[in-house]
């Protein structure tokens, strides 16, 4: 890669001006936005807001609607966040995109569905003894999607180690496709819905008296901590962790080291899965819907995730889930309606994406990405 | 060449057991997956050999043929010792082939006792029903003699002399294509009718007529002689080959001008559809292929060409455009779609064009789906319409001849003068100096940037020449569809022709047109139907596993590009190059000796 | 003579790690310089750094009185420095012939269209880059040509591999050529005869060089002038035997008295 960012006084040619001023439009399209964001909380009847409006008085937030799109873009960027792990994880040791970790955490998602509906035909879900039928299906989400990722690894990547980088993100996409059509096949192309959640977890709770969040986001949250903290402490406090850590410095220096290469790759893949897996079965308890194409943005957008947090980096992917599902919640209501696009929210996804790019073009390493132990790792 | 393996002999029973577990039981998972996707039942309906085989029955049975094959199936390595052919292959296929009928047969068994429909949706008495063939539960066990069988074929084809081997192939391939492509071959060459039954299913007394006749051209040795005409075709060169390739050139022309004229509607449409698919293939490959950069959000450009055209030609494009804006016919509206395709290509390109390959691919991605949902989206929606998309595009109207959708011969003498057009320039540039640069930052960017070579000039070149020829295909498309909807613009599209040029062979322009021809004729499109349309359902799930396969295989695609192929197989060249004699000592050596040796 | 190359108070660091520190060089036209020192005395990235691919922290580059600074390798190229790379990093995959051709690149300037309508300008530039490649490659005798022209650079053996690397800079038509380590991997004769060449890539085709090279005969016996570096300093400068009885010159191979010379 050609140096992204130039040292002073580079020459700079035609496309080093046209990036220099996508970076400034950018930028200050999110500074005017801001700003008339803020002019319009003060005064809803500013100028700006009746030009861009039409002529019509904007609609301010209020402090209620705010807490509540910060709320909701915290619960969706842990999910963001858990699924970046993986993708982060991956990079780190192999080096490529696995395109095909967002339908892992669809896997996940679906176990969860069949889970659920047969521990609520049981009776074990609304009913009585809801806590450990949730548990024990994250438990057996966790163990599915942990399985899938596995066989992904050793049925499509294993064959294609050392190949060209390029080789196996293609594979990983073929990979995707088929695992979303199999599933359409194998259930059917609707929608599966989640049994409905316990009523105290729907209510609405107040948290120190400041906001007041419906229960399952507390709970997403909170397993998503969790299993973050847990991830944390297998890399950075196990032998297995240690042995993940150097395979992702150097393969082959690892195997000299006498690391067993292979099987930390599987464990690399399976750790990952598993975290796909937890954020599955919360997407379902959250939205208590999925669909065989479910995998496929959120993936995405836990690459983005990874990429805004610097990809490599587990604390960055978790930092990254929740900054990129803040902005996808927050932006369209603080920076789009506020400069009179129509149907802001419609382009929630196309935010995401511009965020992408945009960390991309002004820091391509993330916001907590180290370089990479190698400049061009292969 | 041969090689001098030893060769063992073995007994009949003195078999790999491990192999046949791990074989067997991949044929087992993959007959319940295919029996579970709803194949068997969904592709019933699908006669090919009247009364006696549905496609439905094929879906079920080729696995067990080729996983014993499989079986047989030993690399011979110079000086390793292999096992001697004999009856030991047939009865491994034998057994891999049985553990795949005994997977079925306990899937029946339980899809009779357990009901697991709630998730499952093919759980159903109707697989149930053909997995007994209609009769009872206890019937499912047919199937271990069925699948054994079929694997002793597979495997038993190791053994039979080669003649026979390939007899038996033939025999079997021309039997399921002719039956597969009743609807086309009719549509073509009408009085073929007489083999198919009115429901164009083939009749059984004409399919061993035309096995035989399969199996005759094989001993014949007409394949032979095909072989040899190709080879002579490879080997001839300077001004002959080129006189032959112009021949070829002129014949295949010839005939791809004359079939929309003998054939009917179906073939027509059908070859219209492959030819937009090979635009934007082309257009592909240039990026992909030559230049090396994973492009996902290809379809981004479709679009652009869609709907610059259909905004330009179509009386309904949106009220918020201002008074002046003209409206221009087809061939004027194609010239602002070329500039604004190459504006957008270089708008895209910038951005990307230093980030790494597989940040490259991602970001593209997302500017695909930016523009797909900008233009699904309400704040343009006075520009585009939103989802009702731009509608009423008046047909390419060229004075003496009309190109629109409902006649799709014209639209398919247009997508092949585009297609000339992009074959010409993929092949011209591929051999000028841009083409070189192109391979070497494919080879190496950072070398190449240190020989000269203004690596990001190079690459926005390939964007946006790949932009203009997939903004061809977007013109055309508007013109022949008449309407433009955000839908028929999705991701899917990027990949299903990444899938097309990769399964074709990067890099490669023969590829790229056998690609399109094979998977968007056979398969289909993203939404247009191709040959098999029973397989719609089931297209995209092949589209992925194909993907997959290629990737894991045959990575250089099935034409494959010269230099791509080295580029995957490195060390077979190198050997090849030793056993040529042609080994690179680094002594100084006679230029003339060794021209001899090529 | 012309100062081809003038290098004044050059610096770089990685992170703290001062890989170039205030280093002065220069190069006359028509000189063949060589470049020694230890491994990791920065040779390598005083290369990229002439190059391009590395950006100094500090300091000038003046080719032919114009600074390099802030160039692209593209553009550094094209003003007529050329190099080789220790690690022989060729187009593996691309002809023999490719090779050669496609580092014409800057020297040349048909755009598509001139290939789309196959113009006549196309077409005599295209004679004119195969012939000028095949006479670059002439270069190595019979090595590199004749059926040679069509195979990929995979096949070639690792001399010949670095004649090509030699071969595909020259073609850039350079000014000063960057020989990183040309002779490393190469049995003595193959290194004689490299030896000689390089004498004639400045007698016969008029370019200067600066080279990296380990094997101290082949620096005796074509450097006018050698350059040690220890540190990315400068230890010493001058002909062969001056700088290799230079006392800080041995110390920095030898280390400690009684080790075998690096």
């Amino acid at each position: 890669m050609t140096a992204a960012v130039r040292a002073k006084g580079a020459s700079r040619t035609k496309v080093d001006w046209f990036l220099l001023f996508m970076r400034v439009a950018l930028l200050s399209l999110i500074a005017i936005g801001l700003l008339a964001f803020f002019a319009q909380q003060l005064d809803p009847n500013n100028a700006f807001a009746r030009w861009r409006h039409g002529g019509d008085a904007a609609h301010t937030l209020t402090g209620d609607q705010y807490k509540g799109l910060v709320v909701t873009g915290l619960s969706q960027g842990a999910m963001y966040g858990l699924i970046a792990l993986g993708y982060s994880m991956v990079y780190g040791v192999l080096g490529f995109i696995n395109f095909a970790h967002g339908e892992v955490f669809m896997v996940g998602g679906f176990t969860g569905f069949i889970m659920a509906n047969k521990l609520d035909e049981a009776g074990y879900w609304e009913g009585g003894a809801f806590i450990p039928a949730v548990l024990f299906t994250i438990l057996v989400c966790t163990l599915v999607s942990m399985a899938t990722a596995v066989i992904m690894e050793r049925v499509a990547y294993r064959p294609l180690r050392g190949s060209p980088r390029l080789i196996p993100l293609i594979t990983s996409i073929g990979v995707s496709f088929f695992i979303q059509n199999a599933v359409i096949l194998l259930f059917g192309p609707g929608a599966k819905g989640y049994p409905s959640n316990p009523d105290w977890l729907q209510q609405k709770r107040s948290l120190l008296g400041l906001v007041e969040i419906e229960g399952i986001k507390i709970v997403v949250i909170v397993v998503a901590a969790l299993s973050m903290y847990a991830l944390w402490y297998f890399v950075e406090r196990t032998r297995t962790g240690k042995a993940m850590r150097a395979v992702s410095e150097d393969k082959e220096i690892a195997s000299l080291m006498g690391i067993n290469v292979n099987r930390t790759i599987v464990t690399t893949f399976a750790v990952g899965g598993a975290m796909a897996g937890i954020a599955g079965i919360l997407w379902g308890l959250l939205f208590r819907s999925v669909i065989a194409t479910t995998g496929f943005l959120p993936g995405i957008k836990a690459f983005t995730a990874a990429v805004v947090g610097g990809i490599g980096n587990l604390g960055g992917a978790m930092a990254g889930g929740v900054a990129l599902g803040g902005a996808e919640s927050l932006a369209p209501l603080m920076l789009l309606e506020p400069l009179g696009v129509e149907g802001a929210s419609q382009l929630r996804d196309a935010v995401a994406f511009t965020l992408l790019i945009l960390v991309l073009l002004i820091k391509p390493t993330g916001l907590f990405g180290e370089r990479l132990s190698s400049e061009d790792r292969a | 060449m041969t090689t001098t393996a030893e060769l063992v002999t073995k007994g009949a029973f003195d078999l790999d057991w491990r192999k046949v577990a791990r074989l067997g039981g991949l044929t087992a998972l993959g007959l319940v997956f295919i029996a579970l996707a709803g194949m068997p039942v969904g592709l019933d309906s699908r006669i090919l050999i009247e009364k006696y085989l549905s496609l439905g029955y094929v879906s079920l049975l080729w696995l067990s043929l080729i996983m014993g094959w499989l079986m047989g199936k030993e690399t011979l390595l110079e000086g390793m010792t292999a096992t001697r052919k004999s009856s030991r292959d047939a009865v491994g296929g034998a057994c891999v082939g049985a553990l795949g009928g005994l997977g079925l047969a306990i899937l029946g068994l339980l899809i009779n006792t357990f009901d697991l429909r709630d998730p499952l949706v093919n759980w159903s008495p109707q697989t149930l029903d053909i997995l007994t063939f209609g009769g009872g539960v206890g019937v499912v066990v047919v199937w271990i003699p069925i699948c054994a069988a079929l694997g002793a074929v597979g495997g038993a084809l190791h053994l039979a002399p080669p003649k026979v081997a390939k007899a038996t192939i033939a025999a079997i391939l021309t039997v399921l294509m002719t039956a597969i492509f009743a609807t086309f071959i009719v549509d073509v060459v009408s009085p073929l009718d007489f083999l198919y039954s009115k429901n164009r299913e083939l009749k059984l007394g004409w399919a061993l007529v035309l096995a035989a006749v399969a199996v005759g051209f094989v001993f014949s040795g007409g394949g032979q002689q095909l072989a040899r005409v190709k080879a002579d075709y490879h080997n001839t060169t300077g001004p002959a080959k080129t006189r032959q390739t112009a021949a070829l050139i002129v014949v295949s022309a010839a005939v791809l001008i004359i079939i929309p004229q003998v054939a009917g509607k179906i073939t027509q449409e059908l070859m219209a559809n492959i030819g937009i698919f090979l635009l934007l293939a082309l257009g592909l490959n240039i990026v992909v292929g030559m230049a090396g950069i994973l492009d996902l959000g290809y379809v981004a450009f479709f679009a652009v060409g869609g709907y610059t055209t259909a905004v330009l030609t179509s009386p309904n494009r949106g009220e918020d455009w201002p008074g002046w804006f003209p409206t221009l016919p087809w061939w004027g509206a194609l010239m602002v779609t070329v500039v604004v395709a190459s504006l957008v290509g270089l708008f895209i390109g910038a951005p990307v064009i230093r980030m790494r390959g597989d940040y490259l691919a991602i970001v593209t991605l997302g500017f695909g789906e930016i523009i797909r949902i900008l233009f699904l989206s309400d704040w343009l929606n006075g520009y585009f319409n939103g989802a009702q998309g731009i509608t009423n595009v008046p047909p390419a109207d060229f004075g003496v001849f009309e190109v629109k959708g409902t006649d799709p011969r014209s639209v398919f003498y247009l997508v092949l003068v585009f297609a000339a057009l992009s074959i010409y320039v993929s092949w011209r540039l591929e051999h000028s100096r841009l083409g070189r640069a192109w391979m070497a930052v494919r080879e190496d960017e950072s070398v190449a940037e240190a020989m000269g070579i203004n690596t990001v000039n190079v690459k926005l070149a390939a964007f946006v020449v790949g932009a203009i020829l997939a903004s061809f295909s977007g013109a055309i498309f508007a013109a022949k569809v008449g309407s433009i909807f955000p839908t028929s613009f999705l991701i899917l599209v990027s990949i299903i022709i990444l899938v097309i040029v990769i399964v074709g062979g990067m890099g490669s322009i023969l590829g790229v047109i056998a690609g399109s021809v094979v998977l968007v004729g056979i398969l289909g499109g993203p939404k247009q139907p191709g040959l098999l349309q029973e397989f719609s359902q089931y297209k995209l799930l092949i589209y992925g596993a194909l993907l997959v396969w290629m990737m894991l295989q045959r990575p250089e695609g099935l034409v494959p590009n010269v230099r791509r192929t080295r580029e995957l197989h490195q060390d077979e060249f190198l050997q090849d190059a030793w056993l040529k004699g042609q080994v690179d000592t680094g002594e100084e050596e006679p230029a003339v000796e060794g021209g001899e040796v090529r | 003579m012309n100062r081809l190359l003038d290098i004044q108070r050059l610096s770089v660091s990685f992170g703290g790690l001062h890989a170039l520190r205030d280093l002065n060089f220069h190069v006359d036209e028509g000189e063949i310089v060589g470049v020694i020192g230890p491994n990791g005395a920065g040779k390598t990235t005083f290369f990229n750094m002439i190059s391009g691919m590395v950006r100094p922290t500090a300091g000038e580059i003046l080719f032919e009185g114009e600074s390099l600074i802030g160039l692209d390798p593209n553009q550094v190229t094209q003003r007529g420095i050329a190099r080789t790379f220790q690690n022989v990093r060729l187009f593996a995959n691309m002809t023999i012939l490719e090779n050669v051709m496609v580092s014409q690149h800057c020297r040349t300037k048909q755009n598509a269209f001139g290939a789309l309508l196959n113009t006549k300008g196309f077409k005599e530039e295209e004679a004119e880059i195969r012939r000028n490649a095949e006479e670059v490659l002439g270069f190595f005798g019979t090595r590199l040509v004749g059926y040679r022209l069509e195979q990929p650079a995979s096949v070639l053996s690792y001399a010949n591999r670095r004649r090509l690397e030699i071969a595909r800079a020259m073609a850039t038509r350079p000014k000063l050529i960057l020989l990183d380590e040309p002779v490393a991997g190469m049995n003595p004769k193959e290194s004689a005869e490299l030896t000689g060449l390089i004498s004639k890539l400045r007698d016969d085709w008029g370019f200067t060089v600066v080279m990296i090279e380990h094997d101290m005969n082949v620096v005796r016996d074509v450097s006018d002038r050698v350059v040690c570096l220890d540190y990315g300093e400068t230890l010493a400068q001058g002909s062969f035997d001056e700088v290799s009885n230079n006392p800080a010159v041995i110390e920095a191979y030898l280390g400690r008295p009684l080790e075998k010379k690096a």
